[in-house]
């Protein structure tokens, strides 16, 4: 008598997790294609050019030249999987009370600074949370907003006429491309830390992801707030 | 001991007992006040946020119920995997070819959903205008700009072309636009044109029409052919057109760019020049324009691009 089960993510939230890995794969990659065609972005301080998006040995070995009519092929297809998916995903957080594990609050951004310090082992004390602490709630929204971003921005230049409002609203064309290309880079910034953090985290965690449960240690004494009316393994 | 005694005892003791009570609830309150400021500060609990456990079970259920629930998860994930992978790979290229064409003329029914005419791709002061090259196929160097035509087929009661001269453009109201060009490699230039808006070649050339009466553009669009094609005197290079998009009142027949005659590498003598879409729909030295009810051949959605290619 010393674990309990403890579901962690329902079924829909598995699947609309792990469809979103390979479409946004997809998506980045096929954007890369289109990119190639006009690669003019860099990081750029007072004017010198300190990293350039991409540099040749990229390029060549991925493959990637002149596959721009490949790239939007695939961009245009798969967009509408990721925007569906995201749909489908924001929908079930909102309807099932998901929501209340991923969203921050105002403390929130505290409370992730101290999540933050105790990760890079500076301090201690872990802030008191549920499923996500609040570094995570911010990231896992902010992710969802990402996506809504980059759908918007990619509207934007893909019908920069009937939708011209919106491309002003962003600053014109050339911004909206520009948006658009570094909210890939946030996404392929946030694909990195993922990744690490679940490493970090452990086999138990991982597998939560796709089993949607995990064996916790029975807690001495259970808060009666945070216990669940219903009981017993649910199926 | 006294009755007195005895009596002063016993309200001693209940003093000292009400002390101990009054303390022990100051130190709950401490207690649950402290609480309450902890779940002020957490998250999870400001939204309310529940945990779903099982009964508990020995170390060994839990265990073997994890392992049966992995086994289960990963088997479903990994074959939804490789039938992903593999069912994408073993596709044959053609299917997959046919699969991205539909999807784009999937997206351009949606697109043709939500189009509206009235709406106007923003122009700028014309002195932003710049100006790059890019693409000279069907710009073959046999070309006597003096000896220019432009054949004009798929018109009402005419069996052959019409042919018309530069000056027959001129001819229709001139307009002047400054808009930004995009290029379907991701880049845009500001161009200033001087042309005349297809709508009113159309209007004044009348082409056949659906019905086979006289069209109409301002009031019958729809009457009107759905297709337009043009190519470059040498045919190397054509492309198709969606009626819509072509009447357009900033689809223009330029012969102008930036305030000069255009230039052999920007089409001379007439190209189109729109701001509704990528440039390589806006073809350089238009030799052959013609009305027609078949989609187009277009040499760059012949190369894999979307045929539409709408702004």
């Amino acid at each position: 008598m010393a674990k309990q089960l403890e579901k962690k993510h329902p079924l829909a939230i598995r699947w609309l997790h792990w469809i979103s890995f390979p479409l946004l794969t997809l998506m980045i990659w096929s954007g890369i294609l289109i990119y190639w065609a006009n690669a003019i972005y860099g990081v750029k301080i007072f004017g010198n050019e300190l990293f350039h998006f991409f540099p040749a040995w990229f390029y060549e070995t991925l493959g990637i030249p002149f596959r721009l009519a490949e790239g939007l092929q695939l961009h245009f297809f798969f967009m509408w999987f990721f925007l569906v998916n995201g749909i489908i995903y924001v929908l079930y957080l909102a309807f099932s009370g998901e929501w209340r594990a991923i969203l921050p609050v105002p403390g929130s951004v505290k409370r992730a600074v101290l999540v933050t310090l105790h990760d890079l082992h500076i301090v201690k004390k872990l802030p008191a949370q549920g499923k996500y602490n609040d570094a995570q709630r911010i990231a896992y929204t902010g992710v969802i907003l990402m996506g809504a971003a980059s759908v918007v921005t990619g509207l934007a230049i893909y019908k920069p006429l009937q939708l011209s409002w919106l491309t002003n609203l962003l600053g014109g064309y050339e911004w909206a491309r520009w948006e658009h290309f570094w909210l890939m880079i946030l996404f392929v910034g946030f694909f990195i830390v993922h990744v690490a953090q679940v490493a970090i985290a452990g086999w138990s965690n991982f597998r939560s992801m796709i089993t949607g449960y995990e064996a916790v240690d029975i807690e001495t004494k259970i808060p009666e707030s945070s216990l669940n009316e219903k009981e017993g393994v649910a199926v | 001991m006294s009755e007195q005694e005895k009596k002063s005892t016993e309200i001693e003791s209940e003093i000292l007992l009400e002390k101990v009570r009054e303390i022990e609830a100051a130190k709950e309150k401490a207690e649950h006040s402290d609480a309450q400021n902890l779940d002020r500060d957490n998250t999870a609990v400001i939204l309310n946020e529940k945990r779903d456990l099982s009964e508990p079970l020995s170390d060994d259920e839990a265990k073997s119920e994890m392992s049966k629930r992995s086994r289960r998860g990963f088997l479903i994930g990994g074959a939804t995997a490789l039938v992903g992978i593999f069912g994408w790979r073993l596709l044959p290229d053609e299917t997959k070819q046919n699969l991205l064409r539909r999807t784009f003329e999937f997206n351009e029914r949606v697109s043709q959903v939500f189009y509206r005419p009235q709406r106007l791709a923003p122009e700028f002061p014309p002195e932003l205008a710049g100006a790059r090259v890019n693409g000279a196929e069907g710009l073959s160097g046999d070309f006597n700009l003096a000896d220019w035509r432009l054949r004009v087929g798929g018109l009402m009661n005419r069996n052959e072309d019409l042919i018309l001269t530069l000056d027959d453009i001129k001819a229709l109201p001139r307009v002047e636009m400054t808009t930004e060009l995009k290029c379907i490699e991701g880049w845009s230039v500001i161009c200033n044109w001087t042309g005349a808006r297809f709508s009113d070649f159309i209007a004044k050339y009348q082409p056949k029409t659906r019905s086979g009466s006289a069209p109409d553009v301002n009031n019958q669009p729809e009457n009107l052919l759905p297709y337009v094609s043009l190519a470059t005197p040498d045919e190397a290079y054509y492309v198709g057109w969606d009626m819509p998009s072509i009447l357009h009142p900033q689809t223009l027949l330029a012969y102008k760019m930036n305030g000069q005659p255009l230039t052999m590498e920007h089409g001379a003598p007439l190209r189109l020049a729109t701001a509704t879409k990528y440039g390589i729909k806006q073809i350089k030295r238009i030799g052959r324009i013609e009305f027609t009810d078949e989609r187009p051949a277009d040499y760059w959605a012949e190369r894999g691009y979307d045929w539409y290619s709408g702004h």
